[in-house]
C-alpha cells in the first residue's frame, strides 16, 4: 500500500507491504541501515527511532502507521558525511559503546532525553536508556556520555564571563 | 620487553577508533550487506523435545509465492560432512539440519529459500513434518543414570567425556587435614546473548570457484570449518573479516548456519542470507552457556588454610558436542583460582540432553568454576566462625612468590593481589561496610557482604584441547599482524579476524604507534579476507592485547630495524649508532647527521642503489607470534602451561534484599582489577563493567529455562531477562597494574574480566544476607521468586520455632 512520510526532514512516497514494519521500511527500503533489529518485539530497543519526536520502537509499528508521521533516525542527526553530533561526539569521548548495535537508538534515545531536560540527573539518563539494552557496557559510559552530553549542550553559546 | 610506564600512547586516555562510525549507525554489520539478487532463509524447528522425523511433506510450501527450494536433513547431510566438534565421539554427529531424528525443541530440520524473508516464513510453516515424538532426558544426572533415554542411541551412552585428574597428594592432603566441608554449586544454563543475533550471508561464484562469506562470527579456523563441511578447499573460501560484529562474548559461533546457506549458495546459484529471528537465535541458534552441577570438597585447618580440593563438574552440554565438553577444560589452568591449594582432584563429565546445544560463552567455564571455589572459601570461613576475607587472604599466593607454578603445571606470571585487595579498601573501610550492613540489618533488611577473588587466564593457550582429547596434538596458537609503510610514507597495518566491539584496530594502531612513535591516528588498520590473511586464532581466551598486540609489536620493531639500518648505511655509520626517533634516524654521536622520513621512504622505496646490501627494497613486515610459554603438550599424567597471563580481580558488594519480596539490590559495589599494561584504559573499563553486568544478568536474571515437555520456556526476551540500566549498580573500579613479564608491553588479558567474578561475589552476598535464617543457596541464578520463596518459608519455619 502506498504511504508518504517525512524521513530526516524528505518527504517520501513508498509502497510497502501493509505488514512491514517500521524497521524494515526504513532499513530495506530506504536503505537507513542505523537502526538495527535485536529482538523484534519491542524488548531490546536496538530498532529505536524517533516519531514526531518521540523515542519508539520501529520493530513494533507497522510502516502504514506512520504514515504522514515524521521520523527520525540516526542518518538525521548526524550533522554531515564524517561529521558527528555534540552527543554522538560526548559517546566517542567516553567510550559509551563497544560493539556499535545498541548504540545508534542509545543516542537517539539520547537525543529525545535531552530535548526535553537539558539537566538530566543520573537517575534520569538511567531511566531514559532503561528502556534499551546494552550487552556490552554495563551502561556505565553510555551514561557518563549522555551526562557529558548535557553539560556540552548546556555550555554552548555560553559567555565566557559566565565560566569559571 | 619493557615495563609499564614512560608511553606515548599506550595506556593514555585516547579515542576508540571504531567509536566514529558506529555512533552514526554506520558500522556494516552482516544484515547490512544487500548482495543483488539475494534470497532469504527461513527455518522448520521440531517441537517437540526429541522425536524421530517421518517425514517432510514440502509440496505446499513449494507452492508458495517467491519460493525457490526447501532443503531438509537428508539432502544436506548426503552433500557435506558432519561438523567438526574436537571430541572423539564418531557416533554423535553434529549438523546443521537434523538426520532422521531431531534431539531437541527448536531443533532445525529444513530450510526454506525464498525471495523475502517473509514469504520463506510463510512458506515454512506450511511445511508438514510427521512426527513421532521420542523419549526424552533434561536432566545431567539423569542423563547419567542407567536406562535414561539416550540422546544419541549409536554413541551408547550420555557420556560424551568423563575424565579424571589427580594433580598432587589429594588423599594424603584430606587424611592430613583436620576439616572438610563439601558443596553442591549449580551455574544455571545462562550465556551472554549478543542484541545481534548469529546471521550470515554466502555467495558462490562458479567461474572463480570462490565461497564468499559475510557473517557476525567469533571462531578460531572458521573458514577451515566450512571448507571441510562443504568439501572444498578452504583456498576457496573467502571469509570476510571487516564484517562488524553487534556482540558476541564466545557466542557467536554459527558454523551450521553457514554450512547450510554455504550449501544453498552452491546448490542454486543466488546469494543466501540466513539473519536468525530472536526465536531461532534463542532455540536452535549458538547461543547457549554452561550449565554446570558442581561437587566441591575441601580440605582445611583451623585457621582456613585450604590444603586440597576434590571438585567434580558435570556439564550439561545439551543436544550435540558444540565448544561446550572443552568448557570443561580452560578452567584447570587456574582451578585453584588466587590460593595456594596443594593438591586437586578434578573429574570433568560432559553429558549430552535433549536441550540446545551449548556453545562458547565468555570465560569459557572460567566463571563457573570461579562460582564453585569462592562459594567454598566463604563457607571455609564460615564453619571456623573468621572473616571470608581474612580467609582469603591466609589462603592467598603472594607477591614475592611469583612465578608460582599451581598442582595442574600452569605457572602464573605475576600478581599483586594483596595490594589490589588493599586498594579496594582504601577508600572506604571494610569496618565502614560491614557497619553499613549492620546498619541496614537494624532497619529490618536482609543485607550481606560479598566477595570473590578470582584470576581471568589470558593469551588462549588452548591445550585444555590435547588435556581432554589426547588425539589432538595442537600447541601451536598464534595471531599476526602485517604492517606496510608504503611509498608515501603513510603507514597500513593489517588484522586477520573479526572484532564484536573489542577495538582491535584501536589495539593495532596504539601498538604500531607506540613502537615507529607515530600519532596511532594517522595509522590505517584493515582487515583483509581470509584469503589474504595470515594466521590467526581469533578473539578468544582473552588473548587479543596479547596475542594481536604481540604481533603487532613486533612486526612494527622489524620495521623500525629496517629503517634504521637504511639509514645507519646511507649515512655510513654503524647500525648500533644509529638513533630512530619519532620517523627519524640519527647518529647517536653526531645528532646532526640524520635522514628524515621522507629520506628513509624515497630510499626505501625508489633508491636501491642506497639501499643495504642484503636488504628488500620497500618497507613491509610481518610477524606471526606464538602464544608465550605455549609449544609444550600436556604431560602422562596431565599437567600442562596453560595460558601465559594470569589478570587478577576483586569484588567486593554489599547487597541488600527486602526481605518481603526478595528482592535483592545492590548498594555499593567495588572491583579491584589488575591486567597488567592497559594498552587503551577506556576500553580496559568499558570490558570490565560490560563483564559485571554478564554476571549480574547470570547470578539474579538469565536463564534458558526448560519446562518437563522439554520446551524452552525463556525464548523471548520477556522471558530471558537481561539487565537494563536499572539492574546495573554503578561500580567504583580500582586499577592496579602488575605488568606480565611474557608479554610485549606487560600487557595481559581484560575481555573476561567481570563475568568471572561477579556471579560468585553476588551469590556471597546473597548467602550472607539469608545466613541468620538459617538457610542458604548455591544454585544460579538467584531469581527473585526463587529467593522470595525461601526467604518466606524460612520465616515462617522461625516463627513457628
Amino acid at each position: 500500500m502506498p504511504i508518504e512520510l517525512n524521513v530526516n526532514g524528505v518527504m517520501r512516497t513508498l509502497d510497502v507491504e501493509s505488514r512491514t514494519t517500521l524497521l524494515d521500511c526504513l532499513r530495506d527500503s530506504l536503505d537507513l541501515k542505523g537502526a538495527h533489529a535485536g529482538c523484534e518485539h519491542g524488548v531490546c530497543g536496538a530498532c529505536t527511532v524517533l516519531f514526531d519526536g518521540v523515542a519508539v520502537r520501529s520493530c513494533l509499528m507497522f510502516a502504514p502507521q506512520a504514515a504522514g508521521s515524521t521520523i527520525t533516525t540516526i542518518e538525521g542527526v548526524t550533522p554531515g558525511p564524517g561529521e558527528l553530533s555534540l552527543i554522538q561526539d560526548a559517546f566517542c569521548e567516553t567510550h559509551g559503546l563497544q560493539c556499535g548495535y545498541c548504540t545508534p537508538a542509545m543516542i537517539m534515545v539520547a537525543h529525545a532525553l535531552l530535548a526535553d531536560n537539558p539537566a538530566p540527573t543520573r537517575e534520569e539518563i538511567v531511566e531514559a536508556i532503561s528502556g534499551n539494552i546494552c550487552r556490552c557496557t554495563g551502561y556505565a559510559q553510555i551514561v557518563e556520555a549522555i551526562a557529558l552530553a548535557a553539560e556540552r549542550i548546556r555550555g554552548v553559546n555560553r559567555p565566557r564571563s559566565l565560566n569559571r | 620487553m619493557s615495563a609499564a610506564g614512560h608511553h606515548r600512547y599506550v595506556s593514555t586516555d585516547r579515542r576508540v577508533h571504531e567509536d566514529r562510525r558506529f555512533v552514526a549507525g554506520k558500522g556494516q554489520f552482516v544484515a547490512d550487506i544487500d548482495l543483488p539478487h539475494t534470497k532469504h532463509v527461513a527455518l522448520v524447528t521440531c517441537p517437540h523435545a526429541a522425536a524421530r522425523i517421518k517425514s517432510i511433506d514440502k509440496s505446499a510450501a513449494l507452492k508458495m509465492p517467491g519460493v525457490h527450494y526447501v532443503v531438509d536433513g537428508a539432502e544436506l547431510a548426503a552433500a557435506t560432512l558432519p561438523l567438526l566438534t574436537g571430541l572423539d565421539t564418531p557416533n554423535v554427529p553434529r549438523r546443521p539440519l537434523a538426520l532422521d531424528i531431531a534431539r531437541y525443541s527448536g531443533e532445525w530440520v529444513a530450510a526454506v529459500v525464498a525471495d523475502s524473508r517473509a514469504q520463506a516464513e510463510d512458506a515454512a510453516e506450511a511445511i508438514e513434518v510427521d512426527y513421532e515424538p521420542l523419549p526424552f532426558v533434561l536432566d545431567a544426572e539423569k542423563a547419567l543414570e542407567k536406562g535414561s533415554p539416550l540422546v544419541h542411541e549409536a554413541h551408547g551412552s550420555n557420556v560424551l567425556l568423563d575424565k579424571t585428574f589427580v594433580w598432587g597428594e589429594v588423599d594424603k592432603d584430606f587424611a592430613a587435614s583436620p576439616r572438610k566441608l563439601s558443596l553442591r554449586v549449580k551455574w544455571g544454563r545462562s550465556s551472554t546473548v549478543p542484541i545481534e543475533t548469529f546471521g550470515v550471508v554466502t555467495s558462490w561464484d562458479p567461474w572463480r570457484e570462490i565461497l564468499d562469506v559475510y557473517a557476525s562470527i567469533q571462531m578460531p579456523r572458521y573458514a577451515d570449518q566450512i571448507g571441510l563441511a562443504l568439501k572444498i578447499p578452504t583456498s576457496s573460501v573467502r571469509v570476510h573479516y571487516d564484517v562488524d560484529v553487534g556482540g558476541s562474548y564466545g557466542v557467536k559461533r554459527g558454523i551450521k548456519n553457514t554450512v547450510l546457506c554455504g550449501y544453498l549458495a552452491r546448490r542454486l546459484n543466488f546469494p543466501i542470507r540466513l539473519i536468525e529471528d530472536r526465536l531461532e537465535n534463542m532455540r536452535g541458534g549458538d547461543a547457549h552457556g554452561p550449565e554446570r552441577l558442581f561437587h566441591v570438597e575441601v580440605a582445611f585447618d583451623d585457621q582456613g588454610i585450604v590444603r586440597s580440593m576434590k571438585m567434580r563438574a558435570l556439564e550439561n552440554v545439551g543436544a550435540y558436542a558444540g565448544r561446550s565438553p572443552f568448557q570443561l577444560g580452560k578452567p584447570i589452568g587456574a582451578i585453584v583460582g588466587p590460593y595456594k591449594i596443594n593438591s586437586v582432584e578434578y573429574q570433568a563429565i560432559a553429558v549430552v540432553t535433549n536441550k540446545t546445544t551449548q556453545d562458547a560463552v565468555r570465560g569459557f567455564g572460567q566463571g563457573p568454576t570461579n562460582l564453585a571455589l569462592e562459594r567454598c572459601m566463604d563457607e571455609v570461613a564460615n564453619v571456623l566462625g573468621l572473616d571470608p576475607l581474612e580467609v582469603r587472604r591466609r589462603n592467598m599466593i603472594r607477591h614475592e612468590e611469583f612465578p608460582y607454578l599451581i598442582p595442574t603445571g600452569t605457572t602464573y606470571d605475576s600478581g599483586n593481589y594483596e595490594t589490589v585487595i588493599d586498594k579496594v579498601l582504601a577508600n572506604t573501610s571494610y569496618k565502614d561496610l560491614k557497619a553499613e550492613r549492620d546498619r541496614l540489618r537494624g532497619e529490618g533488611k536482609l543485607a550481606g557482604i560479598g566477595m570473590a577473588a578470582c584470576l581471568e587466564p589470558s593469551g588462549g593457550n588452548a591445550t585444555f584441547e590435547a588435556l581432554l582429547n589426547p588425539a589432538i596434538t595442537t600447541s601451536t596458537f598464534m595471531d599476526s599482524c602485517r604492517i606496510n609503510i608504503d611509498g608515501m610514507g603513510a603507514i597500513t597495518a593489517a588484522m586477520h579476524t573479526t572484532s564484536s566491539g573489542q577495538g582491535h584496530e584501536t589495539l593495532v594502531g596504539t601498538v604500531v604507534g607506540e613502537v615507529l612513535q607515530v600519532d596511532p591516528d594517522t595509522i590505517r588498520v584493515t582487515r583483509p579476507d581470509s584469503l589474504n590473511s595470515l594466521p590467526s586464532g581469533t578473539p578468544v581466551g582473552s588473548r587479543m592485547a596479547i596475542m594481536l598486540g604481540g604481533a603487532a609489536f613486533h612486526a612494527a620493531q622489524k620495521l623500525k630495524d629496517k629503517l634504521a639500518a637504511i639509514a645507519a648505511h646511507d649515512l655510513g655509520i654503524p647500525f648500533d649508532r644509529a638513533v630512530y626517533e619519532c620517523g627519524e634516524v640519527f647518529d647517536r654521536n653526531a645528532p646532526d647527521k640524520r635522514r628524515s622520513w621522507a629520506d628513509l621512504i624515497n630510499i626505501a622505496h625508489r633508491n636501491y642503489h642506497r639501499m643495504p646490501a642484503g636488504l628488500e627494497p620497500g618497507l613491509a613486515a610481518e610477524h606471526i607470534y606464538q602464544v608465550p610459554t605455549g609449544g609444550t603438550l600436556p604431560t602422562k599424567d596431565g599437567r600442562v602451561q596453560m595460558y601465559p597471563c594470569f589478570s587478577f580481580e576483586f569484588h567486593l558488594l554489599l547487597l541488600s534484599i527486602d526481605p518481603d519480596l526478595g528482592r535483592p539490590e545492590i548498594v555499593r559495589y567495588r572491583l579491584g582489577h589488575d591486567c597488567g599494561t592497559q594498552i587503551n584504559p577506556k576500553i580496559v573499563r568499558g570490558m570490565t563493567m560490560g563483564g559485571i553486568a554478564h554476571g549480574i544478568g547470570a547470578a539474579l536474571y538469565e536463564e534458558f529455562a526448560y519446562n518437563d515437555e522439554g520446551q524452552l520456556v525463556a525464548q523471548t526476551f520477556m522471558d530471558y531477562l537481561l539487565p537494563s540500566s536499572h539492574e546495573v549498580p554503578m561500580v567504583e573500579i580500582v586499577d592496579h597494574e602488575t605488568p606480565s613479564p611474557h608479554t610485549v608491553l606487560g600487557q595481559k588479558g581484560s575481555g573476561e574480566s567481570g563475568y568471572l567474578g561477579a556471579p560468585a561475589a553476588i551469590a556471597n552476598a546473597i548467602n550472607d544476607a539469608i545466613r541468620p535464617l538459617g538457610i542458604s543457596i548455591n544454585t544460579l541464578p538467584i531469581k527473585v521468586s526463587k529467593l522470595g520463596d525461601l526467604i518466606a518459608d524460612a520465616r515462617i519455619k522461625k516463627e513457628i520455632e
